[in-house]
């Protein structure tokens, strides 16, 4: 398929913004004057359509099939959030707008926070960070002033995270300048509480977890972890990014902690568009309410207002009050469930558990336990046995249908398949992944060819991810443009995480 | 109501295959002192009738840009956002996906993001991009960052003409970088390239805004060279509407260019979700953040395109990487593409110069006195309006005109000064019921 950079005539236009008659031609100074046009696509209204849609047409969404991506909660996005994000009294309303212009969106962040802090078992939510990311490297400045307040801030330097962790965990903890404690996982699964008492004292600020963890296994231990860090007066932070197996059953402020992000995309039902809007709203405990990013809204019996005054506050992670677009969707799905919310919860797991029971006995099950809303199988035997890898598996999927689940994720499995149906999956979309999963396991063994050239009648063939990075081309180069396919191909495929 | 599919007596089969008898069971591994026990206290389930009624009341609360004439901006605009943008973005195939991990089944979100990069490097003359970032504040701590360890230096500058929320964002992520934050002052509206020469001494990046906050011109290629005679980065905060009649960064000298996408293609909502663009010259790319989508080619050599220098990336590099960010914005920088490409590079300088005709229009009609007389502006300008800018902004708002922004809100000894932007939008008889209201 050709770039809409190929496709451009010079002269070729859709767009015709007013030029209104009789005004003054401003001029720009110029040494400041562009002098050469950007190079921006020339093309008429149908043809832009066009290659939008055909663009639309390589790519798999939720609408298009089963996509269980673990640790991205791949749910359906039901569209009557879309419309009603799309209100003109949220989608053409300006963020400086006076407090008395926007009190039904300042009410609806309000409600929103109110249930947030229901779900989570806390006191205080910022709904401001951008993304799940932003909102932990936001709980660990909360954490910073904490303790700079208290004045052991420059004792206070180590952060302990399992190493099941997110990449994004010790990413966040480096980005807040601290530094990082990696502690092992037991043969359940848990934390290794007993590494981990040897890990955490006075100089220790906090914790970072995930629970149910990226093995999709709760903690049996929580409450005893719970208990270590407040013991020598850590914080704990709770990453938000597993929550679609626990709400209403269980809260992670009921479990001990202080700071928690909520994914907004996953949990709650913001369309992942690609990539993003996100949403990554905090929640805390009571003592580090003052620090949470301005403005706070204040409820003031049937107003709203934002207060700028908070002189303990970390400061702004983002601009205005954050994305309230996804806030307004992800309110609205809350709003649907009401206090049936658990309901979800269950049939995440459910659903999850259905799937391990289905194909336990054709792949490998590192830690054999009941799971919550997701689970790790790993393709370590089929790799050693007929030298068929995750990848492999992964990319045969697509011959049958669907997408693949999070790959060679969390690192502790080798040869992980991280599998998450969530809770909107009919039970016969679930049988034919399984029957899927199955059939591929047994192809190995007879055909292991499939599944190591697979996909087969994609647009584009298995693509060698090697050569990118050999070859940097990461924009169109008009007449300068390189031809790639006169490059040698790499040898190895990259055994890297793909998903989470 | 719930988005459940399963029946009755699925719950049933499913629960005997995996050996239980009750969900409950399912549970099992949560200690009791960490169970609810309860149901959750919120408020009761609505059908999706009742949300599209209450949610309609609540919107119904906002006085948003149909109900209130608008020459408010300060950093998000009231541009207009085409109808193909919405056509676009509706599409559930790039709407439901999430990123590109698989390339086989993700061209089409691959391919936008590859044109999109091209795209905001054609804009401002760079030569990478990343996939997008957050917003326009969170990419200026995303340079920060990078400046820091390009340079080993532990200071940053930020001009005072920078969007006040900018800065407030820098000077939040700064302490955890290691980085220092100074500001420079405006001199009646715009930086001093000597006073940000000396500044700039040790400092790991300067970033200036252009247009800035008060919508002047700065004088840019000597704020860029300002920064390169002291070897920091120049970093440009700019308005990707202003790149069809301004000179891009990448032409005088800068680093970095970084900006808010809003203004290009997103609607204003009420602040988010949009997407901030980071571009840089080559030699930065391996400390860029986040995504970035290169070329490549399949066994057969057909194109295709692939998430790439992902060993920057935190689910690679881990603790060592050169930023935390996963989820990003996507979708909305789609909507910055396709409304680059609706406009193309005419209908790009038209917008541009339409703005700043009505700007310059607008300047003569109101008739009040500049609050920076000798400089010039793109498509917003600060006026003195006699009292309280507050004031006058209630005034106006009963007659139905939402006149600007109070500058004394982050600028002290400004209260009587309104920053007035006018978009494409805005038409010659709006500015004259503006010029009445105000004179009111």
């Amino acid at each position: 398929m050709k770039l809409i950079y190929e496709k451009s005539h010079p002269g070729r236009r859709a767009g015709r913004p007013p030029r209104p008659e009789g005004l003054p031609r401003a001029e720009v100074p110029s040494e400041l004057a562009r002098a050469e046009p950007p190079r921006l696509p020339e093309l008429a209204e149908p043809d832009l359509l066009r290659h939008f849609t055909e663009l639309s047409t390589r790519n798999f969404g939720i609408d298009t099939g089963f996509y269980p991506l673990g640790s991205c909660t791949m749910k359906h996005n039901p569209r009557i959030n879309e419309r009603l994000a799309a209100l003109p009294g949220f989608r053409d309303l300006h963020p400086h707008q006076e407090e008395d212009g926007a009190q039904g969106a300042l009410r609806l962040c309000w409600e929103l926070q109110e249930a947030l802090a229901e779900i989570t078992g806390l006191d205080a939510v910022s709904l401001q960070p951008a993304a799940g990311s932003q909102g932990e490297l936001t709980g660990l400045l909360l954490m910073r002033a904490y303790f700079a307040e208290r004045g052991d801030g420059d004792q206070r330097r180590k952060v302990v995270i399992p190493d099941t962790a997110h990449g994004t965990n010790p990413a966040s903890v480096t980005m807040a300048g601290y530094e990082l404690t990696p502690v092992k996982t037991d043969a359940r699964g848990n934390i290794d509480v007993e590494d981990l008492r040897g890990k955490v004292d006075e100089h220790t600020a906090g914790l970072m977890l995930t629970n149910p963890s990226t093995l999709g296994l709760f903690d049996e231990n929580i409450e005893e972890i719970a208990a270590i860090f407040h013991g020598v007066g850590g914080l704990m932070y709770y990453d938000g990014a597993n929550l679609n197996a626990v709400c209403g059953v269980s809260r992670p402020g009921d479990m001990g902690f202080d700071i928690v992000h909520i994914n907004l995309h996953k949990t709650f039902s913001q369309p992942h568009g690609g990539g993003g809007p996100g949403g990554g709203p905090i929640a805390v405990a009571k003592r580090l309410e003052p620090y949470l990013p301005v403005p706070a809204i204040v409820r003031d019996g049937e107003r709203f207002r934002l207060d700028y005054d908070r002189p303990q506050t970390i400061g702004k992670v983002r601009g205005f009050l954050g994305p309230f677009g996804v806030f307004v969707r992800s309110y609205a799905f809350i709003r649907a469930y009401g206090p049936k919310l658990r309901e979800m919860s269950e049939v995440a797991v459910l659903n999850s558990n259905y799937l391990l029971a289905r194909l336990r006995d054709a792949y490998e099950l590192p830690y054999d336990r009941l799971c919550m809303h997701e689970f790790v199988l790993s393709a370590r035997k089929l790799k050693r046995e007929h030298g068929v890898t995750a990848l492999d598996v992964a990319k045969r999927l697509m011959d049958y249908g669907f997408h693949p689940p999070t790959i060679y994720f969390p690192l502790v499995v080798p040869e992980a398949l991280m599998i998450e149906p969530t809770e909107t999956e009919a039970k016969e979309t679930l049988d034919e992944f399984a029957d899927a999963m199955i059939a591929i396991a047994r192809e190995a063994a007879e055909d292991p060819e499939l599944a190591k050239s697979a996909p087969h009648g994609r647009v584009v063939g298995r693509l060698d991810e090697v050569k990118a990075v050999k070859r940097v081309v990461v924009r169109y180069l008009f007449d300068e443009h390189p031809d790639l396919s006169a490059e040698p191909a790499a040898a190895a495929a990259v055994e890297a995480p793909k998903g989470v | 109501m719930s988005y459940l599919a399963l029946t009755d007596s699925d719950r049933e089969a499913m629960l005997e295959t995996i050996g239980v008898s009750s969900v409950e069971e399912l549970f099992a591994d949560l200690p009791v002192g960490v169970r609810l026990g309860r149901e959750l206290e919120l408020p009761p389930a609505m059908s999706e009738q009742e949300l599209n009624a209450y949610f309609g009341s609540l919107a119904a609360e906002n006085a948003h840009v149909g109900a209130e004439l608008l020459f408010l901006g300060a950093g998000m605009y009231d541009h207009y956002v085409p109808a193909i943008v919405d056509a676009v973005l509706q599409r559930g195939e790039l709407l439901t996906a999430y990123t590109p991990y698989q390339p086989e089944l993700s061209q089409g979100v691959l391919q936008a993001i590859f044109e999109y990069q091209t795209a905001i490097c054609e804009l401002t003359g760079m030569d990478v991009s990343n996939a997008s970032g957050y917003d326009g504040t969170t990419v200026a701590a995303d340079a920060c960052f990078i400046a820091k360890h390009a340079t080993g230096r532990s200071k940053v500058v930020v001009t005072e003409a920078t969007n006040p929320q900018v800065r407030q964002v820098v000077k939040t992520f700064a302490p955890g970088f290691g980085l220092e934050v100074v500001e420079v002052p405006h001199r009646d509206g715009a930086t001093d390239p000597d006073e940000l020469r000396e500044a700039a001494a040790d400092a790991a990046c300067v970033i200036f805004q252009h247009p800035n906050f008060f919508g002047v011109l700065e004088p840019a290629p000597e704020l860029a060279a300002a920064a390169n005679e002291a070897e920091a980065l120049a970093v440009a905060h700019v308005d990707p509407i202003s790149l069809g009649v301004l000179e891009p960064p990448g032409n005088y000298g800068c680093a970095i260019a970084i900006g808010e996408g809003q203004s290009a293609g997103n609607y204003l909502s009420y602040g988010g979700p949009h997407y901030g663009f980071l571009a840089a010259r080559s030699e930065l790319i391996r400390r860029m953040p986040g995504r970035i989508v290169g070329e490549t080619t399949d066994a057969a050599g057909n194109r295709g395109y692939v998430l790439t220098l992902q060993t920057r990336e935190q689910h690679i590099r881990r603790e060592k990487a050169t930023s935390n960010i996963t989820t990003n914005q996507t979708l909305l920088a789609l909507a910055g593409l396709v409304y680059l490409s609706w406009l193309g590079p005419e209908g790009l300088r038209e917008v541009g110069e339409t703005c700043m005709s009505l700007a310059e229009h607008a300047k003569k009609r109101l008739g009040l006195p500049l609050a920076f007389a000798d400089r010039q502006t793109f498509k917003e300008f600060a006026v003195r309006v006699g009292r309280p800018a507050q004031e006058v902004i209630r005034a106006a708002r009963e007659r139905g005109v939402h006149p600007g922004y109070p500058l004394g809100r982050d600028y002290p000894g400004m209260d009587d000064v309104l920053l007035v932007a006018l978009t494409e939008k805005r038409k010659p008889d709006e500015i004259e019921l503006l010029a009445e209201v105000l004179a009111a």
